[in-house]
């Protein structure tokens, strides 16, 4: 189902600005949790294989999940501003 | 032919800590200037809630760096879910506060939320820009404490 006609549906079915502020938080949230998924994963994978760039990649992972991060709390300022 | 050794766990150094640990001292140095442009621009509860948003950015940064060092100690798998139930957690503790103190009068929603955001980004970019130099220079790296 595309966005335009979950926006369409919302519309007809009287979803005010809050509903849509919030839906539009929550898909916004599904890219950085894919995102810290894929990037956890492969940091585990290198840790596990090379073990002594552990303290590297540790580093890396951690500004790459606040990074990533940001994503969502842009998501939750639009939220914010927009609907609450 | 050996069988390729796999570690399980990490024991060295929790740099996650030294990292979230560089980001409050950052920002608390920061913190005086933006309070004061929330100051100047929305009055005192311009002051109130940009303290506000600084002050979840930095306790964000600091659980963050607290949960993913007490996994990798336990185990690589255990900092895996650590990793993404603690983004859900956190995304919940910042949306539970902020949504708490929404009605109150004092809170502008507008500093709050560019404090947020700029914040992050702002502290993350100064670190990354520490952290990338004394990646390629080993060099800049400070020196390991005397003991």
């Amino acid at each position: 189902m595309s966005l335009s006609v979950l926006a369409q549906e919302a519309a007809a079915n009287g979803i005010d600005n809050k509903g849509l502020a919030a839906l539009t938080y929550g898909l916004g949230a599904i890219g950085p949790g894919i995102g810290i998924g894929y990037l956890v994963g492969q940091s585990v994978q290198a840790m596990a294989r090379q073990p002594e760039a552990a303290g590297m990649v540790r580093t890396t992972m951690f500004l790459g999940i606040a990074f990533v991060e940001a994503l969502a709390l842009i998501g939750f300022v639009v939220f914010f501003l927009g609907g609450a | 032919m050996t069988a390729p050794v796999v570690a399980a766990r990490d024991l060295g150094p929790a740099t996650e800590r030294q990292v979230a640990a560089d980001l409050v001292r950052r920002g608390l140095l920061a913190l005086p200037v933006v309070a004061a442009v929330g100051a100047l621009a929305w009055g005192l509860d311009g002051l109130a809630s940009v303290a506000l948003a600084a002050g979840l950015v930095l306790a964000n940064f600091w659980l963050s760096a607290a949960l993913l060092a007490w996994a990798a100690r336990i185990s690589l798998g255990l900092l895996m879910g650590v990793a993404l139930f603690g983004f859900l957690l956190r995304l919940g503790l910042i949306s539970a506060v902020v949504l708490a103190v929404a009605d109150q009068p004092w809170l502008e929603p507008l500093p709050l939320g560019i404090t947020l955001v700029v914040s992050h980004l702002g502290l993350l970019i100064w670190e990354t820009r520490y952290v990338s130099a004394s990646l390629a220079f080993p060099g800049l790296k400070p020196s390991p404490p005397e003991e």
